[in-house]
């Protein structure tokens, strides 16, 4: 049987993943359909569609909250490959260390403060040296003044700040983000964009949908533009994804 | 990750939470102490008559108590989609029911700790020599209640109307657990206190076979 080869908490494999004819339905509607796209290890892919494209669908099946009605999510190393097709399987060998994800909420306790939040996942991470972790974390998002403020009281920007740094404290090797610019100012935007392309230069794969706006575009080694559940353009791993980015620009 | 670490990890935070806002313990024990006080009016209560009816109401204000308690468990992870992090995390899915279990356990257990020695002045009840005995009770009918309340909170969380969803689903399935802990809390308030080890059991048979059945079934409720 193909295995993922078992990976450190903190030293999580370089991963890719490919989604092979997936569709999924929400009863009668169909928000993919029969997408087959193949993602490398290190690739930075910007995911391009008008909203109800499937962006987030497909970002939720890649970090596993979601299953395919149809198709399968496999994931690779570089060395084996696992199928995420059988539940079993999937639910035994699902590379949750190796994921991190920027979703559309903060995926954050507002009853906690920001230091707690990131406390509680690098505890449930199994991370070690937590406190430095934590106090590092902050310290890059430009939030270890309000370290002990709940998050509650947080602004929109420092929310998504607080969000990004959350998704990325485990040092996660794939890197999913659904519109993460959102609500984040010129300096967020920044911070943001130096962090993604740090993560590049790591070698970190990055799947993000985003808007014209974002800054952090410019970073991507690939463009693929998904329209009604269905990949419209794709620019491939070895092509060019200007051309594609720009079109968007213009339409924005 | 052991499943019994994350469920610690999931439980203090469940506790910190509701510490911190104190809005679910609260109301819970406002909303019984109401409960209680009221149907107190309803009856001469002398030792006699709430020998006969105390107990049972006892059990239906916890069971109230626990409808109102166990209904904001999962819903409340949706403000953020708290739940999806949570899900994301290496960890087992029994891990972050049991956490969530260990969790509402302690808080009906607190919220029982002021019921019942009111509900005993009230009723004109002593709890004198019977307290070890009603605590083994009220522990294997607690349990189960919240197990049972717990797992059916996340099946209704994703439901628009899951306030009334909740307890419509969980009283039914809760009658049984009701009629065994009532008649166990009845023996003990008798004018010769027993402990009918018949309806023990059962609770404890109860309590053993939700847990198995939430354990085997937690991957598909904690799913979309």
């Amino acid at each position: 049987m193909p295995v993922l080869a078992p990976t450190a908490p903190h030293t999580p494999a370089r991963i890719g993943l490919s989604f092979h004819n997936v569709e999924k339905r929400f009863g009668s509607l169909a928000a993919l359909r029969g997408i087959s796209l193949e993602v490398r290890a290190g690739e930075f892919v910007a995911l391009l569609g008008p909203n109800g494209a499937g962006k987030t669908t497909l970002l939720r099946m890649a970090a596993l909250l979601m299953n395919p009605t149809r198709g399968s999510v496999q994931f690779t190393n570089g060395l084996a490959s696992i199928s995420a097709d059988a539940r079993k399987q999937a639910l035994m060998l699902r590379p949750k260390h190796a994921i991190g994800l920027v979703g559309h909420s903060a995926l954050l306790y507002d009853e906690l403060t920001a230091a707690e939040n990131l406390t509680l996942f690098a505890r449930l991470y199994a991370l070690d040296k937590i406190p430095e972790k934590v106090a590092t974390a902050l310290e890059d998002c430009g939030l270890a003044s309000r370290a002990g403020s709940l998050v509650r009281t947080f602004s929109r920007g420092m929310r998504q700040r607080l969000a990004i740094a959350r998704a990325l404290l485990h040092a996660p090797n794939l890197i999913l983000l659904d519109e993460p610019a959102a609500g984040l100012d010129r300096q967020g935007l920044a911070w943001f964009s130096a962090r993604l392309a740090r993560l590049k230069q790591e070698g970190c794969t990055v799947l993000m949908s985003t808007h014209a706006r974002n800054e952090s575009l410019d970073l991507a080694t690939r463009a693929v533009a998904l329209a009604g559940g269905k990949v419209e353009h794709d620019s491939g791993s070895n092509g060019d994804p200007r051309p594609l980015l720009t079109a968007l620009r213009a339409e924005a | 990750m052991l499943t019994a670490r994350a469920a610690a990890i999931i439980l203090a935070k469940e506790l910190r939470l509701e510490f911190r806002t104190r809005e679910l313990l609260t109301a819970t024990v406002i909303f019984a102490l109401v409960v209680v006080v009221l149907f107190s009016f309803a009856f001469d209560p002398t030792a006699a008559e709430s020998r006969r009816y105390g107990p049972g109401l006892l059990w239906i204000a916890f069971l109230f108590a626990g409808s109102l308690m166990l209904n904001p468990s999962f819903a409340r992870e949706q403000n953020n989609e708290t739940l999806d992090a949570l899900r994301m995390a290496p960890i087992s899915s029994f891990a972050i029911l049991l956490g969530k279990i260990l969790a509402n356990f302690i808080f009906m257990s607190l919220a029982e700790l002021v019921l019942v020695p009111v509900f005993a002045v009230l009723y004109n009840l002593s709890l004198a020599g019977i307290v070890w005995r009603l605590i083994l009770v009220l522990v294997l009918g607690t349990l189960g209640l919240t197990v049972t309340g717990t797992v059916f909170s996340a099946i209704s969380a994703h439901a628009r109307m899951r306030e009334l969803l909740l307890p419509l689903l969980l009283l039914p399935l809760l009658t049984p657990l009701l009629i065994a802990a009532v008649e166990s809390t009845a023996s003990l308030f008798a004018e010769q206190p027993t402990l009918d080890r018949t309806w023990l059991a059962f609770l404890a048979g109860f309590d053993i076979v939700f847990l198995t059945a939430s354990w085997l079934l937690c991957d598909h409720l904690l799913e979309e």
